[in-house]
């Protein structure tokens, strides 16, 4: 992929992730997020992943988000106005949040190993779906059918959650 | 990269997109008059043309010349992306789909991914964001309805839509949609094995889970699709048009297009899926020369065609569901449907002999 | 060229802008979507340290895409428990603000 396309979904993802804390209404956060996951998955197909950024796109774009929309708007929720910003807590947010962010830059200025261009890949057997499809069922088969317990607990406690109380 | 790959996937593109699918959107649309005519035993469209055959056209004009109504109380700036975000996927999806062989020696599908049939749930999933920001932008109650239908019926549609074409891939091995074909060529189509050594009972044990998948993920993409017996996003009768009550001109004909590129589309993925794609018995495919190259496209197109009929032969003849209904139907039934087949496949291939 | 530092000083402010959203925002649907935010910076890095530490072989390291894949299957599950819990909070407060649910009993 060509430096200015990398750049191009870099950036799209880092403003439209901005735009999911800054904005006020619910429903744009949401829209953001979605415009922020698609950049992602771009970024992932250009580490050649295509497998891990289509289901990015399917599971985070297609599903996750809707789900939120749905929510939102279930429970029709506007945008918050009116309330008073607390300014103590919001310098400290930003603060702690730059920290971090210049923390991460002194540790990859000083890590040799982030300066390594792309390493050739041996284009013939790099079906990734393939690869990865052998190694969740072979190495990874018992956290792979933890994670389908966990995912039919959270799927019974959702269930259980969301019903109304007879009254 | 070099350029004789990038002028061909242009000319496909602009190909596939301007003669082909657009075209045949505006056409599915008069087909769908003349077809419901028939059903209801009336005429149709028949004023404008031979046989009405310019009615798309006099559409489109009509559709520009309408005054574009913004109502007042409306958040503009989504007001206005939903009916773009409306046709985008669908279009979209049409790009990993092979709709033929070969054209001189150029493989006539536009992107051949290895991850094909994820690209098109994952693009397809998007669709359910135009009807959804379109129905709350419009800040009015039925839009908003009908948007919050359409979010929950996608979700839960697309479980059955992704579970039922699992077969296919268990069989295929790939998730390619050109290798789908190539496997549908050398074995017979999954639902009528007709070809090859089509003698053999496995492949007749084989297509009794192919032909449910079929069944089922036809039917989830009716869902998907917002079409009848499944429109309950844009039922006239209760919500008064649902999503699209509050739009006009030609940002109403785009919602239009955008069910009717859809519903091409999703046709297009059941005949790759199941009909074969470009195959038909007996016609070799585009390497034998560039007419049976043409011939493989009409014939892939043709059964587009004949899909696109059976949508709306169901739609004008089935009545709409209650939506608790559609809920119960998708999550009680086509799911449970979708999960046995795949254990009933799984096991006719790992257990019944294949010779 | 692009380096691996690149791909991660990206992540890393990806993660630093999910971190200021919890942190920031009062609205518990935004500080879920926060938590999203965060939970894809670590995907990024994984993936990126996946494409370029090459096996032998000339395939990527698929540990760490399995490793993302796992994310994202618990990361959906989280989010639709959350979500449940959003709601039944809601219908016993008609609030999504952290603010109005500091105590602890209601």
């Amino acid at each position: 992929m060509p430096p200015f396309l990398f750049w191009l979904f870099a950036s799209l993802m880092l403003v439209f992730g901005a735009a999911v804390v800054l904005n006020r209404n619910p429903v744009a956060s949401a829209l953001s997020l979605v415009v922020s996951f698609l950049g992602l998955a771009a970024l992932f197909m250009s580490l050649d992943a295509y497998f891990v950024g289509i289901i990015q796109v399917l599971v985070y774009a297609g599903a996750v988000m809707v789900l939120f929309l749905f929510i939102i708007m279930l429970l029709n929720l506007r945008a918050e106005e009116g309330r008073r910003i607390n300014w103590l807590a919001a310098t400290g947010g930003i603060v702690v949040a730059l920290i971090l962010v210049i923390q991460i830059f002194s540790v990859i200025g000083h890590f040799q190993a982030a300066r390594q261009t792309f390493p050739s890949l041996e284009r013939s057997t790099t079906d990734d779906v393939w690869n990865i499809g052998a190694l969740l069922f072979s190495n990874y088969n018992l956290p792979f059918q933890i994670v389908g317990v966990l995912v039919l607990v959270a799927t019974i406690g959702v269930v259980l959650l969301s019903k109304r109380e007879p009254r | 990269m070099d350029p004789f790959f990038i002028i061909t996937s242009l000319l496909k593109i602009v190909g596939i997109l301007f003669v082909v699918i657009l075209p045949m959107v505006s056409y599915a649309v008069y087909a769908e008059r003349k077809v419901s005519a028939a059903i209801q035993d009336r005429l149709g469209p028949n004023r404008v043309g031979p046989a009405g055959l310019f009615q798309p056209i006099a559409d489109m004009f009509k559709l520009l010349l309408k005054e574009d109504f913004t109502p007042r109380n409306v958040n503009t700036f989504y007001y206005w992306l939903a009916p773009c975000l409306a046709v985008m996927p669908a279009i979209i999806t049409i790009a990993v789909v092979p709709f033929g062989s070969t054209l001189f020696g150029v493989p006539m599908v536009i992107a051949d991914v290895n991850v094909g049939i994820l690209f098109v749930f994952a693009i397809a999933s998007l669709g359910v964001y135009g009807i959804v920001i379109g129905g709350w932008a419009s800040n009015s109650k039925y839009p908003f309805l009908g948007g919050i239908r359409s979010s929950s019926q996608m979700l839960s549609y697309e479980l059955s839509l992704g579970l039922a074409v699992i077969p296919v891939f268990l069989l295929v091995g790939n998730l390619r949609l050109t290798s789908v074909v190539r496997y549908q060529i050398e074995h017979g189509w999954f639902i009528a094995p007709f070809v090859g050594d089509w003698m053999n009972p496995w492949k007749w044990v084989l297509a009794v889970p192919m032909i449910i998948s079929f069944l089922v993920f036809m039917i989830a993409i009716f869902a998907e699709t917002n079409r009848l017996p499944f429109d309950l996003p844009e039922a006239e009768q209760e919500l008064a048009g649902g999503y699209n009550t509050e739009y006009s001109s030609m940002k109403f004909a785009l919602f239009f297009l955008g069910e009717y590129a859809a519903m091409i589309t999703g046709s297009a993925v059941i005949v790759t899926l199941f009909f074969g794609g470009w195959h038909f018995p007996g016609i070799p495919d585009g390497s034998r020369g560039w007419i049976f190259g043409v011939i493989n496209i009409a014939v892939f197109f043709a059964k587009v065609a004949i899909m696109i009929f059976i949508f709306m032969w169901v739609r004008w003849t089935l009545p709409r569901f209650r939506y608790d209904q559609l809920m119960r139907l998708g999550w009680l039934f086509f799911f449970e449907i979708a999960l046995v087949n795949i254990f009933v496949a799984a096991w006719i291939l790992a257990y019944f002999p294949s010779s | 060229m692009i380096t691996l530092g690149d791909y991660l000083i990206v992540s890393g402010i990806l993660f630093a802008i999910g971190f200021a959203g919890v942190m920031l925002r009062r609205n518990l649907i935004i500080i879920l979507m926060s938590l999203e935010l965060m939970l894809n910076a670590a995907n990024l890095s994984l993936v990126a340290f996946s494409r370029f530490r090459v096996s032998p072989a000339g395939l990527p390291n698929y540990n760490a895409q399995v490793f993302v894949f796992f994310i994202i299957t618990v990361a959906a599950a989280e989010v639709a428990v959350g979500l449940a819990i959003l709601v039944a909070l809601f219908r016993a407060r008609q609030t999504t603000d952290v603010k109005d649910i500091s105590e602890l009993k209601f």
